[in-house]
């Protein structure tokens, strides 16, 4: 593949997608909070530009509603929302300290090779820049488990499950120019009342367990002792 | 169609109505009278289909085909028959002071925002919107999961929460490569609808959809509660309020099986190979194996019925992976059967833990004599599920033995060791609880036993003799499903 023979489009959706996987890896070795939501909403907002994009050179419209809608809920309510949250426990200093950094980090890049090698099989049938994205799509769900697995903080644990769902429509668009519009404002609902939701269960942990570490939350077992 | 319109209409009135009403003394009865209205709405939409055969709205947006509709009336009789056990039972969580009105409120149109997702789930064409409505389950009863407060409650809705939010995202992912495929081929903004899928089935890109149903897998999978998945299911089913591990047990289970259904029967259109079986094979059979042995370890008793629902269900997508037509019609009469016994177990469960004052087994001691209704109930409830004739789950059980037999015969003595283990475990546990000593002060509470009767009826009655109507509809599942019929 030769990228300077690559229309103007493809080449902005393949730095993009670069950029997209990159601001997962700084979210998976980041241990202060409001930086974590930071990166994320910065994620969030690659998110629209590739959407606004994707609408422009596409001359497709419905994809400006996605913008619309992704930079709303991603870039502005959800980053929102946590930033409160944190303020108002008080938990803008504390640092994280991340167990096994090195370790977590060389897991994501291998977690990356991987997606690559899974979605391999597609490049019989779709370009090499499709393969790219998509690969990119599954790593970034991937980080985003991984994220989830080596965090303990209740917040970065939403952060990445809201990034999992970034790296879903990031292969929606790319792959797909985005899913028909009933399922997208579908899901878009649903991402919302998940962050409603997520911010009524911060308060219950809170006043559960009074902390949101959910290495706290160790009630219940497989096996009863 | 009119009826599939009534059928998601009623629910939607149902959230709005307990949302702003809120909680007064005959909530509870308006709410079985929400769900009776539903049940007879389907009945009319099941009488339709089987008139009419398939039918799909206007515009495509909803396919009602005999393999969903028998699973639209279950749903709905299994959601009524637990409304009315759940009207006196939540009254009398309020009474102990375990529930405030406004928790009450919360549960009552949450309980209609269930019935709404699961519906929609069955009745949409679309495998996006599918997707949507499945996630909709999630996060409608996420709340009612930490309906108590406490913290093993609240601990329990968050790993439900992530847990699934997480393995369902991979079915999007999934959905996302099947959509990838079918643009393909065409026919844009209608590419997700599942009849025209199943139509251009082999024109589908079989690498694509080999990745996609992995996903697909996955991520219905954790909801159908498959092992490594499961870790969520017996703590949901444990802490939340009765009605809901009955409802969940009963019905989300089977709609997310019902979702994996659907997407092998693209894949193995596109494939023709059995990768998608094999998987739903392996997965089925190790979830089934472990849930068994689990079963000896429990000691809370709602915990004890759930990793039994794991078991069923693992049986369930073992039994459509070898995909035969025997196997596919065991599979359907066991997603009935069980569906009606677990949740007869759990509805007896409820009032059991409500005269002991615990969920623990240890605790729960001579039901027979203080309460025999009760006593006889879970006994007999468990002699259903563990697959003693004369009861419909064994017969199911059986026809996915002789289907095993006679496809896969070396994983027979897997399947029958499962089975024992089983109901070693069940026993164990169940025979001190209904015999056994009368604990002091231990006294009869009121307890509405009529859904556990009717539901135990009519699973001795599907091990009896399966009606005519029923076996032809589950003929023209299995025939839809596997290609022929078993009879």
């Amino acid at each position: 593949m030769n990228i300077e023979q690559l229309d103007f489009y493809t080449q902005a959706i393949l730095s993009l997608a670069a950029l997209v996987g990159l601001t997962s890896f700084l979210m998976l070795g980041q241990g202060r909070l409001l930086r974590l939501i930071f990166v994320f909403a910065m994620q969030g907002f690659l998110l629209t530009l590739t959407t606004a994009l994707a609408a422009y050179s596409l001359n497709n419209h419905h994809l400006y509603i996605s913008a619309v809608l992704t930079l709303v809920l991603k870039v502005i309510f959800i980053p929102w929302m946590l930033r409160r949250q944190v303020l108002q426990m008080n938990m803008h200093r504390d640092i994280e300290a991340l167990k096994n950094n090195t370790a977590v980090m060389l897991g994501g890049a291998s977690l990356m090779v991987f997606s690559y090698y899974v979605l391999h099989p597609i490049v019989q049938s779709s370009s090499v820049v499709m393969l790219n994205a998509l690969a990119v799509s599954l790593s970034v769900v991937l980080l985003g488990m991984l994220l989830m697995i080596s965090h303990r903080q209740a917040i970065a644990h939403v952060v990445g499950f809201m990034s999992i769902e970034n790296g879903l429509f990031f292969a929606a668009i790319v792959a797909t120019n985005g899913m028909p519009m009933v399922v997208e404002l579908g899901v878009a609902f649903d991402v919302l009342v998940a962050a409603v939701l997520f911010g009524i269960f911060f308060l219950h942990i809170r006043t559960s367990i009074d902390s949101l570490d959910v290495d706290l939350l160790n009630k219940l077992h497989e096996v009863e002792k | 169609m009119i009826a599939a319109y009534l059928v998601l209409l009623i629910p939607l009135v149902g959230i709005v109505f307990f949302a702003l009403s809120g909680h007064k003394e005959e909530t509870g009865k308006l709410n079985v009278r929400f769900n009776a209205v539903c049940l007879l709405a389907t009945i009319w939409l099941a009488i339709n289909v089987l008139n009419q055969g398939t039918i799909i709205s206007s515009g495509g947006a909803f396919l009602i085909d005999p393999f969903n509709v028998y699973l639209i009336v279950l749903t709905a009789f299994v959601g009524l028959t637990t409304s009315i056990f759940s009207s006196p039972y939540m009254e009398h969580e309020k009474e102990i002071g375990k529930l405030s009105d406004t928790r009450l409120k919360l549960y009552h149109s949450m309980y209609q925002g269930f019935m709404l997702a699961m519906y929609l789930v069955l009745t949409t064409n679309n495998m996006g919107i599918m997707w949507v409505a499945m996630e909709g389950a999630t996060l409608a009863t996420v709340l009612l999961v930490s309906l108590y407060r406490t913290p093993e409650s609240i601990e329990a809705a968050w790993k439900y929460f992530i847990l699934c939010g997480v393995g369902i995202a991979q079915a999007l992912f999934g959905t996302i490569l099947l959509y990838y495929a079918a643009v393909q081929i065409g026919d844009g903004e209608n590419a997700l609808l599942w009849s025209v899928l199943y139509e251009n089935a082999t024109k589908l890109n079989p690498e694509i959809l080999e990745i996609g149903f992995v996903f697909m897998l996955i991520g219905y999978g954790t909801k159908i509660g498959l092992v490594p998945l499961h870790n969520w299911l017996p703590d949901a089913h444990s802490e939340g309020p009765t009605p809901m591990s009955a409802v969940l047990s009963g019905l989300l289970l089977n709609d997310a099986l019902y979702a994996v259904v659907r997407n092998k029967m693209l894949v193995d259109g596109a494939t023709h190979s059995s990768m998608a079986g094999y998987l739903m094979m392996g997965f089925g059979m190790v979830s089934f194996l472990v849930a068994a042995i689990l079963l000896h370890r429990q000691k809370d008793i709602k915990r004890l019925f759930s990793y039994s629902s794991i078991e069923h269900m693992g049986l369930m997508t073992f039994s459509f992976g070898i995909g035969g037509p025997l196997a596919t019609f065991a599979a359907l009469l066991h997603m009935t059967v069980h569906s009606l016994t677990k949740s007869a177990i759990f509805v007896t469960v409820g009032h059991a833990a409500q005269v002991a004052g615990t969920q623990k087994i240890d605790q729960i001691r001579g039901l027979i004599k203080t309460q025999p209704k009760i006593g006889w109930g879970l006994l007999i409830g468990t002699i259903s599920i563990a697959g003693f004739p004369p009861f419909g789950v064994f017969t199911s059980e059986f026809l996915v033995l002789l289907a095993t037999m006679d496809s896969y015969p070396w994983l027979t003595p897997l399947l029958l060791l499962g089975i024992g283990i089983a109901f070693a475990g069940l026993f164990r546990h169940i025979q001190p609880m209904v015999y056994g000593d009368k604990p002091e002060g231990q006294n009869p509470i009121t307890a509405n036993l009529w859904p556990v009767t009717i539901h135990l009826a009519l699973v001795l009655w599907l091990g009896l003799a399966i009606p005519g109507f029923l076996a032809h509809w589950f003929s023209q599942a299995t025939l839809l499903i596997s290609g022929s019929t078993p009879l």
